[in-house]
């Protein structure tokens, strides 16, 4: 594309022309794989799943995939009770979808709120949150998973808390470090000779500045909740059977992995997919927004 | 000779501005900081007053006490390592340091407020200038609409100097300059129409043309509006420039105070004469300039005596027993204070400039 001579006295860009440009620039595979794989399965399960998820029939156990000479209709072939594994993923994208979404905002609104606390009023609040943080994050989380499964039975909501558990410590170290920075800056000295109340100066005018951040953070966690998912339903400890979720899928397809290769992998790819396409998208946006990288 | 090089005749020019009664009282006031060392007096026993329509200067070097002492009156003293130990600091007959944070709040801006030294890190970068200007309004002028909100930024726009402020408005920090953001610093400052603003070395950052331009606009809202301001600089040719008493600080005390004119006429205290001193000047040319020797002593390291005794070329050996009263009346004047053992002798004087 030719470059365009630099005119004194352009006009400044539309909205519109803003929007277009970043737009433009936006890493197009790894956001197209999330839709296909993720987003698009998980609004609308109901209409593209061609059978139903949960129940199969015994005489259609095994069978391979359609293009391999399964039979017609089961494209990614069936699994051990014979229920179709492409409606199974389907479904599995909405269990993925919710248990990240939903770890992600409670755990990631606690980490910012505990990590804003602690890095802006000091003393023992810090000193009690930062402790709490530690603590957290050197106990290995499959070991807490797993007690916590057992004892109190796996669900999605104790999935969903396990998660949250975990992030909230990552959230509220990097929080608490970020508000460590901005808080001795002067325009929240300045915001406070305004008059602005310690909260406000939290949310308006610490919390703006760590978006960029956070939303880094955000999306290369998204990549992490799947596979922690996955991996507790490996382990038997995650989203209870017959529930269709991905990790549970691969657990329950590895006996068959030299037989009918098609249960667990298909399940595994999408889960690799997912992931990577995630991290690839916060890679880019983390050279994005990073104010160094970024042109005025 | 050139009459403008002489801070007195300076000074008398800017006598045409109306002075009022006493806004600001500070008493004795002792800002303590707990450090590893111990415990560090940066603010000690400093008094002054500040009348409304004046600028007040503060000076001294670089770890003298002046931003505590401002950081302090705003009840922005860095806590909880820094406590204020003791004094007054009367706001209208109001002693602030006995104020909750929350009452606090109601003081800072809308009765004291600051400009801080660098204007490039005191405007939040991500959100317009507009809309920065606008919070402060909105604080204190509680909830308006969109229209009149916009109208009353770009007024204050208008009144920093600042052209095409329809434009400006929708800025952000990083598309001005540093003047234009100091300015749009400036407008926060007044937006609530203060009595006081403390100006912290506002011009430090500016190049010398900006900074200029800054102080006169500084001076303009002065005479428009009769607000007091406090200026912190350690540059005496500013401080001719912009005020009518100055106060002269060293390791955390006051060791001189006056009008400008008494000061730079007959500077009584030998740090005052040596700071004076130090100030270049352009109708003499000199192979070395005028410094003085050595550090303020720490706090940690301080023995009893005056502060300034080690420093001193006119030190006695009574200097390093006790620290000096304060002697009133200096150069004839009222008000015209210093602390030095050697003003007990009415006609002393420290040495005439170096010629």
């Amino acid at each position: 594309m030719k470059k365009k001579p630099m005119v004194l006295d352009e006009q400044p860009k539309s909205k519109a022309a803003v929007v277009w440009s970043v737009v433009r620039e936006l890493p197009i595979v790894p956001i197209l794989i999330i839709l296909i794989v993720l987003i698009i399965p998980t609004i609308f399960a109901e209409l593209l799943a061609p059978h139903n998820p949960y129940s199969g029939s015994l005489r259609l156990r095994l069978q391979p995939p359609s293009f391999l000479g399964g039979p017609e209709g089961y494209l990614l072939g069936t699994d051990h009770q014979g229920r179709d594994i492409l409606s199974r993923m389907i479904y599995g994208a909405r269990i993925s979808s919710a248990v990240a979404a939903s770890g992600i905002l409670i755990g990631g609104s606690l980490g910012i709120v505990f990590g804003l606390m602690a890095g802006y009023f000091r003393g023992w609040i810090d000193a009690v949150v930062s402790r709490l943080v530690d603590i957290t994050l050197s106990i290995p989380i499959i070991l807490i998973a797993i007690a916590v499964a057992t004892a109190a039975g796996a669900s999605l909501g104790v999935l969903v808390g396990l998660v949250a558990y975990y992030l909230w410590g990552v959230y509220t170290r990097q929080t608490r470090a970020e508000t460590l920075k901005w808080a001795e800056s002067q325009f929240v000295k300045r915001a406070q000779v305004v008059g602005c109340s310690k909260l406000r100066i939290m949310f308006k005018h610490l919390l703006p500045n760590m978006v960029n951040t956070i939303i880094v953070l955000i999306t290369l966690q998204v990549g992490f909740v799947i596979v922690f998912e996955a991996s507790l339903s490996f382990v038997g400890v995650g989203v209870p059977p017959p529930n269709p979720a991905w990790g549970l899928m691969v657990s329950e397809g590895r006996m068959f992995v030299v037989s009918a290769w098609w249960v667990p992998l298909f399940p595994g790819m999408a889960i690799m997919l997912t992931v990577l396409s995630f991290n690839m998208l916060g890679d880019w946006l983390r050279d994005k927004l990073d104010p160094k990288l970024r042109q005025v | 000779m050139d009459v403008k090089q002489d801070p007195a005749v300076q000074q008398e020019q800017e006598q045409g501005k109306r002075i009022g009664k006493i806004v600001l009282e500070v008493k004795d006031l002792k800002t303590y900081v707990r450090t590893k060392r111990g415990v560090i007096p940066a603010v000690d026993g400093v008094s002054f007053y500040v009348k409304q329509g004046e600028t007040f200067g503060i000076v001294g070097e670089s770890g003298g006490g002046k931003s505590m002492t401002a950081k302090s009156i705003l009840r922005m003293e860095p806590k909880p390592a820094a406590s204020i130990e003791g004094g007054e600091i009367l706001l209208d007959g109001v002693d602030l340091t006995k104020l909750s944070e929350k009452q606090m709040r109601k003081i800072r801006g809308r009765e004291i407020s600051m400009i801080f030294q660098d204007p490039m890190t005191s405007l939040n970068p991500v959100f317009t200038v507009g809309n920065q200007i606008g919070e402060g309004l909105r604080i204190y002028e509680g909830k308006m609409d969109k229209k009149t909100l916009k109208a009353k930024i770009i007024e204050l726009l208008k009144k920093v100097n600042v052209a095409a402020p329809e434009k400006r408005i929708s800025d952000y920090p990083h598309e001005m300059s540093g003047g234009m953001k100091q300015r749009a610093v400036g407008a926060i400052a007044i937006s609530s129409s203060p009595k006081i603003i403390i100006a912290d070395e506002p011009t430090t950052s500016l190049d010398l043309t900006i900074q200029a331009q800054y102080l006169r606009l500084l001076r303009e809202i002065q005479e428009k509006s009769g607000v007091s301001i406090i200026f912190i600089t350690h540059d005496f040719g500013i401080v001719a420039k912009m005020c009518d008493r100055v106060a002269v600080l060293y390791s955390g005390r006051i060791v001189e105070q006056g009008t400008v004119r008494a000061l730079f006429k007959n500077p009584s205290h030998p740090y005052t004469h040596a700071l004076i001193n130090s100030v270049p000047k352009v109708e003499k040319r000199v192979d070395r300039l005028y410094s003085i020797p050595g550090q303020p002593t720490p706090a940690w390291e301080r023995k009893k005596g005056c502060y300034f005794a080690n420093r001193c070329e006119y030190a006695v050996d009574r200097c390093f027993e006790a620290y000096p009263p304060t002697f009133d009346g200096l150069s004839g004047t009222e008000g015209h204070l210093a602390d030095c053992w050697r003003l007990e002798d009415k006609t002393w004087k420290p040495k005439p400039y170096l010629a």
